[in-house]
């Protein structure tokens, strides 16, 4: 056959950008997905099955999705690879479950840099290291220049659930200590400061972090925990309004005890934002009962994502679903959930 | 809120706001204000940042129940008429322009549609953060036209002017504005006029008194017998904007007395003045929900015109087309209380706005219905 082969050499390296031929389904497609297999470090899968089958040690595990669209893909303390493996490794840790499995499906734009793929598959192995999640399963698409934003990604996961473990908005009691895992805001701020449109210096790093950690601490310490949720869209007050609505149960916070540091401040003060409604990626609330909150508190102190864990509120007894803030002027008033975007004021 | 400082991260200095959030100061400013008060009073703030603060942190209900707060005309979203948005949705359709504009007023529903749904369409809208990013926008792309929907009162109106100024010294041919600034004072002269204005005492607004000084403050005060102090915006400052103005109510005085002396000077910003009276002349302008006041906004003047995107695309601001369901009016003049209107909460709200005063994160509906749910028993 070797005499009918086309005259242009093949090329084994990648081009400096992908091309739409590397989503055909051809050698250009199986150089690539060999790259981002060796890039990730899952030899294991390279039998390139249509799937993974898992042996499951646990009776119950938790399973979760998140897709991740962040502009820009690369930003003061992160990346969308690191995102994206934190981000679903965080469900899973809310959900009371110790991260096992993950899939990733990558929809990659035409004309993306090379460097910029294997810089974000390197950022996703460090991660997936690190939080002892294994990629078993993924998926690669390409689509024209100007129809996805460099990268998308989705990721599913599944973890195992100890036994004993029930963590659910409706464990939320009466009298439950509401524990905050350290200050708020910092990533969305981070990711604002980065788009370069304010131009805005800031040192300001993301707080991205996996957290399950932190919340294995708190569930291994004795601690009655009844519900855990990580701080994303919508930051704090969305998170404590959600889970209020689900509870049926009112929570009464105090806005001095929230942790914030004085760069969000800063910068929320300027552009008119409300840091309750920033977004975070490495912090998240736990309901702990009340005679536990100083023990979950011991808990979280001992590793770095929970060390500025503080108590921020606690659970009413016969109160109707809502989060009252009472402020240091002895005043008080509802949180509100953010409605729509949030927008800067302009004067 | 406590103060983290992670290590390994240098911190940007913020400072001289935690004084005037300071909970002890507040409570001893309000328990002045209380000994004070012998018998009822009606204030009017008059900017939208002060109804936000005072939301913001419950400040009416540390108040004498006698003394009751209405909120003024002083947002500059909610007061851009429906005419002007509807001019600006026109504008961003048409080919080849880049309309840019401040966030909030994307929201603001026009006779049809917003800003918002005009981009979700196929316009080119853009939110910017001040109007040189558009400038930048401009000289960048050449071949497109980049039109900068120029609102808010005196204090947003130096700026779009050197922005015009620059322009016109480096010929930029690309760039325009659409103007719709307004001015304060015409608009409180017009609120106190009106026979059912039940205001007896004016908080003014420490920002636009900033550029403009309060000299113009004087003679309304005078001819409405209305004592008006000059206040900030943190809940320190309103206290004690509200703690001046009941002291001058309960001794019988009227005069303009400056809160927010850290920021305000009586001549205001000679600089910033003196760009307004470069770029622009003034003219009759029309407020949403309070009618057209003379000599209340702001036009480009002489050679400027020619940035004026409404002569160079010939487009004319329609006829005022309001839901009517909206009592935006009665609101801003403080003859209603925005939880009073039958809509509020349910037919309107921030997500589906009827009208611009539950749009803006400065308007009084908005506030209302952000923090309002938490105020005091006795507005339950």
């Amino acid at each position: 056959m070797s005499e009918l082969a086309c005259p242009i050499p093949i090329r084994d390296d990648l081009p400096p950008r992908v091309t739409l031929a590397q989503g055909g389904g051809g050698t250009a497609m199986h150089a690539l997905i060999g790259e981002i297999l060796s890039t990730l470090g899952v030899e294991g899968v390279a039998e390139m099955h249509d799937g993974a089958v898992l042996d499951v040690p646990a009776s119950r595990v938790a399973f979760t999705t998140d897709s991740y669209v962040v502009n820009p893909l690369f930003f003061p303390g992160g990346d969308i690879g690191s995102l994206a493996v934190y981000g679903t490794v965080n469900d899973l840790a809310m959900c009371g479950a110790e991260p096992a499995w993950l899939s990733m499906g990558l929809v990659l734009e035409e004309g993306l840099p090379m460097e910029d793929l294997r810089k974000v598959l390197a950022s996703m192995a460090r991660a997936s290291r690190e939080t002892g999640v294994r990629v078993v399963t993924g998926d690669t698409k390409v689509v024209e220049s100007g129809k996805a934003d460099g990268i998308f990604v989705n990721t599913a996961g599944i973890g195992m659930v100890r036994e004993g473990v029930r963590i659910a908005p409706s464990r939320i009691r009466p009298g439950d200590r509401i524990v905050l895992s350290g200050d708020i805001g910092r990533h969305g701020m981070a990711i604002l400061a980065a788009r370069g449109g304010l131009r805005l210096r800031s040192a300001l790093e993301s707080d991205l972090a996996p957290l399950w950690r932190a919340v294995s601490l708190v569930l291994g310490c004795g601690a009655e925990v009844h519900c855990l949720r990580d701080l994303t869209r919508g930051g704090l007050a969305s998170a404590l309004n959600e889970l209020s609505t689900v509870s049926g149960l009112g929570f009464r916070v105090e806005e001095e005890s929230i942790p914030v540091s004085s760069e969000v401040r800063g910068l929320c003060e300027l552009l008119g934002l409300d840091p309750m409604h920033v977004a975070c990626e490495g912090r998240f609330v736990a309901f702990v009962s009340g005679a536990d909150a100083g023990e979950a508190l011991k808990a979280l102190g001992d590793c770095p994502e929970g060390c500025g864990a503080t108590v921020i509120g606690v659970v009413g007894d016969h109160s109707e679903p809502g989060v009252v803030l009472s402020s240091p002027l002895g005043t008080e008033r509802f949180m509100e959930m953010l409605s729509g975007e949030q927008l800067p004021r302009i004067c | 809120m406590k103060s983290a400082a992670p290590a390994g991260i240098e911190m940007a200095k913020l400072e001289f706001i935690d004084e005037y959030r300071d909970g002890g100061a507040c409570r001893r400013m309000a328990a002045a204000i209380r000994g004070l008060v012998t018998r009822p009073w009606t204030l009017m703030e008059i900017c939208g940042g002060q109804t936000h603060s005072i939301m913001k942190y419950s400040l009416e209900s540390m108040l004498p129940e006698c003394v009751r707060l209405v909120h003024g005309p002083g947002c500059p979203v909610c007061v851009t008429p429906v005419g002007l948005i509807d001019a600006a949705i026109e504008l961003s359709g048409l080919p080849g322009v880049t309309l840019c504009s401040f966030g909030d007023m994307l929201r603001v529903p026009g006779s049809g549609c917003d800003l918002l749904a005009a981009r979700a369409a196929g316009a080119d809208v853009r939110i910017v953060y001040s109007p040189f990013d558009a400038i930048d926008m401009a000289q960048e792309s050449r071949d497109s036209q980049v039109v900068f929907f120029a609102i808010g009162f005196e204090t947003t109106a130096p700026v779009t002017a050197a922005a015009v100024l620059r322009s016109a010294s480096s010929s930029l041919a690309n760039f325009s504005l659409l103007v719709s600034h307004l001015l304060v004072p015409p608009a409180v002269e017009a609120v106190l006029s009106m026979p059912s204005c039940r205001v007896q005492g004016l908080l003014a607004p420490g920002h636009v008194c900033t550029v403009t000084g309060y000299e113009d403050y004087e003679p309304i005060a005078a001819r409405h017998g209305v004592p008006t102090v000059v206040t900030g915006f943190e809940p320190l400052d309103i206290l004690q904007g509200i703690y001046m103005c009941l002291r001058q109510l309960e001794e019988g005085r009227c005069s303009v007395e400056n809160q927010y002396s850290r920021s305000v000077r009586r001549q205001g910003n000679p600089a910033a003045r003196k760009l307004i009276g470069e770029a622009y002349g003034v003219v009759d302008s029309e407020w949403r929900g309070l009618g057209t006041i003379p000599d209340s906004g702001l036009e480009l003047v002489g050679t400027l015109s020619r940035f004026d995107a409404r002569s160079r695309f010939g487009v004319r601001p329609g006829a005022p087309g309001e839901s009517t369901r909206c009592l935006a009016g009665r609101i801003l003049t403080g003859e209603m209380e925005p939880d009073q209107c039958p809509e509020f909460g349910d037919g309107c709200t921030p997500a589906h706005p009827l009208g611009a005063p539950m749009v803006s994160s400065e308007g009084a509906c908005a506030a209302y219905s952000r923090y309002g749910r938490g105020r005091s028993a006795r507005h339950e």
